[in-house]
């Protein structure tokens, strides 16, 4: 772990620091209702939880503008209720239902807002790479400033198109930040078993492209990293590189009987360095909020997420006709 | 209020599993995320946590049990206040409410296949159009230009297609009146450029990807069918994938096993792809210019020995041949030969020889394999009875295996003989040239299974 920054003095208002909490809270919140939701079978499929993560996507779109755009991998919940999806629909699509995002027809990992700019979702590690580079092309070409930030973790870093991607990203100075979530496991494999350098944003240098490590339990230095690096992307230097250095609490997905590390690994993690402690922490120690307004938040969260889980639970399930639509779209008249 | 804690499902497939031990006693203090249990399932053991904060009141299940169906109470937790008589089982209906979620009902087979496209007889221009004589190479050409100029978002990348014009000189002189931003040349690298091209395409542009070949885009399919052809579906109709992919398909000649393999029937199996297969100038021209309007990733299938072939193509300021509309070459009574593509060659020539000889095919050209026009192909076999199908692919399953199949159930009153399916061989392209050629099919070959199935 990168050491923690001094966060004596946040470079952030109360205000700000109050919402982090209460993004990062509902992410937290949301994943546990819907390991339980799984538990009970209302849930299927593969489940990947974001729980242990907050601090990474909550300090990112702390720092996106409207217009810019973010993609990521199957462990997706987190990135979309933090760039404002509707809880409701996220979860009524993990139960497979009709309302919910993609109708039931996605699920847990096929995720999408055209509205909220959030283009999956996907299940190939490392596919996701190029196509948020071609989400940065098409802004280039159509010449706006935005970026596209796209996640992707540490597992996904070794994938070959990884570095295809780098190279035309640096080549053509696209407009993408690549956020590498390094949690340290990629599934079952511990980092040191799988990646023969440690510093996965060495290596952009190779490519030219300035990368930096950010402590991704403090959510702060993230905004802070993010900040830098969506400047950059914003005036035209062309890519960034994020290593966030974090940590999923949980199994890879539901079905993880997480024997490759130590209950005591987790446990240390979560008691020294838990992204919502912390922040708790500032807030009550300069004096941004009481212990009762921290209560009131958690149980505003409480509702939001129960009322998806009822909403996910009554929500019907997508109507027999839908297996047949949405395969391909039509085509504008034609003149023959 | 109390609350149950419930026999978790711990993987996709887990039904029923052993509480194998209980890592929290009666009366116990929990917080969210500890662990209370370990629990076997039919893959591993597993430990479950809390899901809230509360007190362990009363364990239901005890520890050793085997054979716990998910769903069942196996302990009750308390909140702040309650005592553990407030933790009686509850009644047996409330666990059963959640019961038939956790058994996905199968759809019954009562859900209806969307119907067959209807046959399209109209022509494909209007009659007196003024023709020109144009080679497919010009034919591609001129309607990337055209869609180029029509549309500023429509762009084109690929190995070689800017500044060297173009491996096949199919894109010779965009570079040069579109400029490097629309006909950019790319690194030898499919993988990415198609997953870039895919991204573009949902960020608001029409890329056109060209393969220099479509062996080379093997290094690409997972781009192409995972994240090109799925998305619209995966994302409920919010977003699809407006993207050409293009290049040289099949074999060339001499250029050995892995530059020589047509994709025709792997891309026509793909659900959320428009496939096509020109073999004319003309339908070049059409089909390429509504592929580049379509809103769907279109596989575009060439070849570079018909490049250089020439036809007719209409003179027209803006023609387009919709998908999904075969084309009658040559009307005939006695056989139906469907072809697309190259195969088209064989086809027509062997459909000359037999004319020759008083035997009248009519040779059907598919022109797009999805959607595939079967009911044309249908109505001509209704009308000859015998079919034999042409193509230079592999011969398991085929193009030519799939409408043996449909003719089986649309048509098998009307068959008068089996259908034959002539396909390349089941080999490797060969080098040598004396191999190369038997590995292909051929106009013989079209020309003894007509004589097959007519008996003739």
């Amino acid at each position: 772990m990168v050491a923690r920054k001094s966060t004596k003095k946040p470079n952030v208002s109360a205000e700000d620091l109050k919402q982090y909490y209460r993004d990062m809270l509902l992410i937290r919140r949301f994943e546990e209702k819907a390991g339980q939701l799984y538990g009970m079978g209302l849930i299927g499929g593969f489940c990947h939880l974001y729980i242990g993560q907050e601090a990474v996507v909550v300090g990112l779109e702390a720092a996106a503008e409207e217009g810019d755009r973010r993609i990521t991998t199957y462990r997706d919940h987190g990135h979309m209720l933090a760039c404002g999806m509707d809880p409701n629909g996220v979860m009524a699509e993990l139960t497979g239902r009709e309302g919910g995002y993609s109708r039931g027809k996605g699920g847990s990992m096929h995720m999408f807002s055209t509205e909220k700019r959030f283009y999956g979702g996907h299940g190939i590690v490392g596919a996701n790479v190029p196509l948020g580079a071609g989400l940065a092309f098409a802004d280039k070409y159509l010449g706006n400033d935005r970026v596209t930030f796209t996640y992707f973790g540490d597992g996904a870093a070794n994938q070959g198109q990884v570095y295809e991607t780098f190279n035309m990203a640096a080549l053509w100075q696209l407009p993408v930040i690549f956020v590498i979530e390094t949690n340290q496991y990629a599934m079952g494999t511990s980092q040191k078993r799988s990646t023969s350098s440690p510093d996965i944003y060495t290596r952009g240098q190779a490519f030219g492209i300035p990368g930096e490590a950010v402590d991704g339990m403090d959510v702060l230095a993230v905004k802070e990293a993010g900040d830098k690096a969506v400047a950059h992307c914003r005036s035209g230097a062309g890519p960034y590189i994020l290593e966030i250095k974090t940590y999923r609490y949980r199994g890879h997905s539901m079905s993880d009987p997480a024997k490759y590390r130590t209950r005591e690994e987790v446990q240390k993690m979560r008691e020294e360095k838990d992204a919502i402690e912390h922040v708790r922490e500032l807030l009550v120690s300069g004096g941004h909020a009481t212990e009762e307004d921290l209560k009131a938040i958690d149980k505003e969260i409480k509702d939001v997420v129960n009322a998806s889980a009822e909403f996910a639970k009554e929500s019907p399930e997508p109507a027999l006709e839908e297996l047949w639509t949405d395969i391909i779209a039509d085509a504008a008249p034609q003149n023959a | 209020m109390a609350t149950e804690i419930l026999m978790p499902a711990l993987s996709p497939t887990m039904e029923e599993g052993t509480l194998a031990k209980w890592l929290v006693k009666e009366g116990d203090t929990v917080k969210a995320g500890d662990i209370i249990a370990e629990i076997e399932t039919d893959k591993a053991t597993m430990e479950f946590e809390a899901v809230d904060e509360g007190v362990v009141g009363k364990i239901l299940i005890a520890e050793g049990t085997e054979g716990v169906k998910v769903n069942t109470p196996i302990a009750v937790m308390l909140e702040d206040g309650e005592s553990a008589e407030d933790a009686a089982p509850a009644p047996a209906a409330k666990t059963t409410e959640a019961a038939p979620a956790a058994a996905p009902k199968s759809a019954p087979a009562t859900a209806k296949a969307p119907e067959a496209p209807k046959a399209n007889t109209s022509p494909d221009w209007p009659e007196g159009t003024e023709m020109q004589t144009m080679t497919v190479r010009e034919a591609l050409n001129s309607a990337m230009a055209e869609e180029m100029r029509r549309d500023d978002t429509v762009f084109i990348m690929g190995e070689e297609v800017a500044e060297y014009q173009g491996a096949y000189k199919i894109t010779q002189n965009l570079l040069e009146e579109f400029g490097a931003k629309r006909v950019i040349d790319t690194p030898i690298t499919e993988h990415g450029f198609a997953g870039i091209g895919v991204g573009a395409s949902w960020g608001g542009l029409r890329p056109i990807v060209e393969f220099m070949t479509w062996n080379f885009a093997m290094q690409a399919i997972d781009q192409i069918i995972n994240s090109a052809a799925k998305t619209l579906y995966m994302s409920g109709g919010q977003m699809g994938s407006p993207i050409v992919f293009r290049g040289t398909n099949g074999a060339a000649a001499r250029v050995g096993a892995q530059h020589s393999q047509d994709y025709a029937a792997w891309y026509a199996q793909v659900p959320g792809l428009r496939v096509v297969q020109p073999y004319s100038a003309a339908d070049a021209k059409g089909l390429l210019k509504t592929a580049i309007r379509d809103p769907n990733p279109v596989v575009f299938l060439e070849n570079e020995i018909l490049y250089g072939r020439s036809f007719e193509v209409p003179k027209m300021d803006d023609f387009t041949i919709p998908f999904g509309k075969a084309k009658i070459w040559r009307e005939g009574t006695d056989v139906t030969i469907v072809s697309f593509g190259i195969g088209m060659t064989y086809a027509l020539e062997a459909a000359d020889k037999l004319a020759e000889d008083g035997i009248s095919a009519e040779v059907v050209d598919l022109r797009t394999l999805r959607p595939m026009d079967t009911d044309t192909v249908i109505a001509s076999v209704m009308k000859t009875n015998r079919c034999v199908t042409v193509e230079e692919g592999w011969p398991v399953a085929s193009i030519g295996n799939h409408i043996s199949a449909v003719l089986m159930q649309k048509a098998f009153d009307y068959l008068d003989a089996p259908v034959i399916n002539c396909t390349g061989k089941d080999v490797p392209m060969p080098y040598a040239a004396n191999l190369e050629k038997l590995a292909l099919t051929s106009t013989q070959e079209v020309i003894d299974a007509v004589r097959q199935v007519t008996y003739r």
